[in-house]
């Protein structure tokens, strides 16, 4: 049965251009998918859109779907339109957790591309912000089918709500030189331990956690998680002085002055009158740039270990906040040094559950209460390297101030300082 | 309830069995990258073993025949393993240098789009906006299509200072992120309030919590319980909507696109940055947002010219001056870009600092 299709004289200005069109996408759904509920509901799913693009309003709301067992992970989305456009009134989300790092094989793709075109309509996205696979548009009673049948092959939903999210990791290890860590394994450790706190929402908002190999932190993590793991090393960086001539010898002793030694944050680095690279490694912040720049002559320690900062997020409600250093440094080798990691993600993660609001980021109640207080509510120890620069303000009550630096004096000899 | 299924709660899937097995083979043990030309990077591990890896922007909402298209290329191609980065561009790797080019013509041949690597400016990460958000400002989708066809050959020629992170939201909430450029919707007017449907729909007491400002505060209206909203206070975020849909924030007219710059995740030469605002009050305007897409390029235009090798866009304007910044792109400077927010302060200059 021929569908009568949606004009569209605004999307399909989206079709002229280079880059390629989602909506010539959707519309080949529309016109040649084999599946008549799939062209119904793309047709539907485009009238809606061109009306929001004609009104410029949206026309989706939230609501309440889930899976038998879970609380979340699907977003739910009915139209305010439906009346006008049916086949497409119930267009919910699932979110699915990828595996650590997003690799996949074609033939896996595949298999998920055949469940989805089965239950749903043939829209899907490699990722969201949050990093889930996005299957995008089915009603209520085919996100059962769909979770159903991917979750019997090894597909799981992620968060959605108050609840602990998916997680997201570099590439890392797998193709990159300057991998500190084994991100994947960290990203499963911390994200699998919390399963229960993934699929039924019940903390004051959302927890994320991602990890990255090294400072460059290509996945944002100091940015955008409440738990942000960067790899990164203690002991010197290593420095192949042939291949610092042979950059030298490429591009010239002026352009490695001008964007190597000039560019260090904290001027650890010289050159000698005979292109040798001097490094004093306890300047050095491991910011990555020289070893971006020479990534042939200077690679990390051999010492990896990692670095966590907690409490970064996005606008909501007190504005942007980066994550705090809490952890300087942290071996992550044995499965004990794991252990300790997805630990001290659990006190974390009941101590904001039992002390933040309703919908307070973790950062935002360690704003709220302070960082001390933080620090001395998951047992953590103060250590310079968590600021910037220490207090400007004079007013505060000191008199705890002799145990707490004996206390310091203490933890120095301990740790044979 | 009987029929119901039990899940099977895997959580996150291991990856190793999808990984192509050259990184496998090699995992943690690489040694160096190059790159050969945009869109392509070489990795040489320790052990001489070799990989390519292609890189490829796509329309990012794929229908299963982009992604059938997308696997037949992997399985012509490049051994039935693709990786997906942070900002959706997918990632084929080769071990056959001589497949490289065939495997960037097939790409090209299908309308996909190589490059995004190193010194480019990379695909423009984004968020759901008309097609599937229930709070959006403007579409995302749409936005990303338009101004990509305009910086197309930014993303396939890695010839800017630095790497480019663009990034869109429909919303205030901002969940794009931040970016080198971030172009994010900013409404102008306070939420229109349907004040029959606020007791039935919303949940008063968390509303009133919601407001940063504590604008909000609980109100009858019309001999019902509703919310009223203290427009002086009002700064006009959106934050009451996404739990109470009757606080309609979105307007046509009033809720306009704002462009901030300098946001910057890497910690390389200098801690992360967050972005700062330079412009705002840029209409709305689908299909196409040209006026958006017009400052965009100007503020490209302006840090192709003007930065150092390495410097990213944020520390190009803490080199220059945001003065001079403002001169370069011609655009204005207001009272609305001196911060109110806390920690204002910090943003101010005490110093004898001055440029001219």
């Amino acid at each position: 049965m021929a569908i009568e299709k949606h004009s569209t004289p605004m999307l399909d200005q989206l079709e002229t251009g280079p880059w390629p069109s989602f909506i010539s996408g959707i519309k080949r759904l529309r016109d040649e998918h084999p599946e008549p509920r799939i062209n119904a509901m793309t047709n539907d799913l485009l009238g809606q859109l061109e009306h929001s693009y004609e009104t410029r309003k949206g026309y989706w709301k939230g609501g309440t779907v889930s899976v038998f067992g879970y609380g979340g992970g699907i977003i739910p989305r009915f139209s305010e339109v439906g009346k006008a456009f049916p086949k497409s009134k119930e267009f919910h989300t699932l979110r699915v957790q990828p595996p650590a790092g997003n690799h996949y094989s074609t033939g896996m793709l595949r298999q998920l591309a055949d469940s989805w075109e089965k239950w749903g309509s043939g829209l899907v996205t490699f990722h969201g912000q949050t990093g889930n696979i996005m299957f995008i548009g089915t009603d209520t009673q085919n996100t059962q089918h769909f979770f159903d049948e991917i979750n019997e092959y090894g597909w799981d939903l992620g968060g959605a709500g108050p609840c602990v999210r998916t997680a997201m990791s570099c590439v890392g290890a797998a193709r990159c030189e300057m991998s500190c860590t084994n991100e994947l394994k960290a990203h499963r450790a911390l994200v699998n331990n919390f399963v229960d706190d993934v699929h039924r929402p019940a903390l004051p908002y959302k927890f994320k956690f991602k990890v990255s190999g090294c400072a460059n932190d290509c996945q944002n993590a100091i940015e955008r998680s409440d738990f942000a793991v960067l790899g990164t090393w203690r002991d010197d960086m290593k420095v192949d002085q042939a291949e610092v001539k042979n950059y030298i010898a490429d591009k010239g002793r002026q352009y490695y002055i001008d964007n190597v030694i000039t560019r260090c944050p904290t001027q650890a680095l010289s050159l000698t009158d005979d292109n040798a690279l001097v490094v004093n490694n306890r300047d050095c912040v491991r910011c990555m740039h020289c070893l971006n720049v020479m990534p042939k002559a200077l690679h990390p320690g051999d010492d990896k270990g990692v670095t966590i900062l907690i409490g970064g997020k996005r606008t909501l409600k007190i504005g942007d906040l980066m994550g705090t250093v809490v952890v300087p440094f942290k071996k992550l080798e044995t499965e004990e040094d794991y252990g300790s990691m997805v630990e001290l993600a659990e006190t974390i993660i009941d101590f904001w559950a039992e002390n933040g609001l309703e919908h307070e980021r973790c950062g935002e109640m360690i704003e709220r209460i302070g960082l001390a207080n933080f620090l001395d509510g998951i047992g953590i120890e103060p250590d310079p390297n968590m600021l910037s620069h220490p207090r400007q303000s004079s007013y505060v009550r000191l008199d705890g101030w002799d145990e707490a630096a004996e206390a310091w004096f203490e933890r120095q000899a301990e740790a044979g300082k | 309830m009987a029929d119901m299924r039990e899940p099977i709660e895997s959580g996150c899937p291991d990856p190793w069995q999808y990984m192509h097995p050259m990184m496998r083979k090699n995992f943690g043990q690489w040694k160096y990258h190059d790159h050969p030309r945009p869109g392509v990077l070489l990795h040489v591990a320790y052990s001489g073993d070799k990989i390519w890896t292609v890189k490829a922007g796509t329309q990012r909402i794929l229908d299963v025949f982009t992604l059938r298209k997308l696997c037949d290329i992997g399985d012509e191609f490049a051994e039935g393993y693709v990786h997906f980065t942070l900002r959706s561009n997918i990632e084929y790797m080769v071990t056959d240098e001589a497949k490289v080019q065939p495997l960037i013509d097939a790409l090209e041949g299908s309308g996909f789009i190589v490059g995004g690597t190193q010194n480019s400016v990379a695909m423009i990460s984004h968020t759901q906006g008309w097609l599937h958000c229930d709070i959006p400002g403007t579409d995302a989708s749409g936005v990303v299509k338009s101004m990509m066809d305009e910086l197309i050959d930014e993303f396939r020629n890695a010839n800017m200072p630095n790497r480019v992170h663009i990034t869109t939201s429909c919303c205030q909430i901002n969940c794009g992120g931040q970016g080198d450029i971030a172009i994010n919707v900013q409404h102008t007017k306070p939420p229109k309030i349907n004040h029959d449907l606020v007791a039935n729909v919303c949940e008063r007491p968390s509303v009133v919590a919601r407001c940063p400002v504590a604008a909000i505060r609980p109100a009858m209206v019309n001999g019902k319980p509703s919310l009223e909203v203290d427009e002086r206070k009002c700064i006009c975020c959106g934050a009451c909507y996404p739990p109470c849909p009757p606080m309609q924030i979105n307007d046509a007219e009033h809720s306009k696109l704002a462009i901030w710059v300098g946001g910057n995740h890497s910690n390389a030469r200098g801690k992360p940055t967050f972005q700062k605002l330079v412009a705002a009050g840029i209409p709305n305007n689908p299909p196409r947002w040209p006026e958006a897409t017009a400052i965009v390029k100007r503020i490209l235009k302006a840090y192709k010219e003007g930065a150092r090798d390495w410097e990213r866009v944020n520390e190009w304007i803490e080199r220059i001056g945001w003065p001079r910044f403002f001169e370069e792109v011609e655009l204005p400077f207001t009272k609305y870009h001196i911060d109110t927010w806390r920690g204002a302060r910090a943003s101010f200059n005490s110093s004898s600092y001055i440029r001219f």
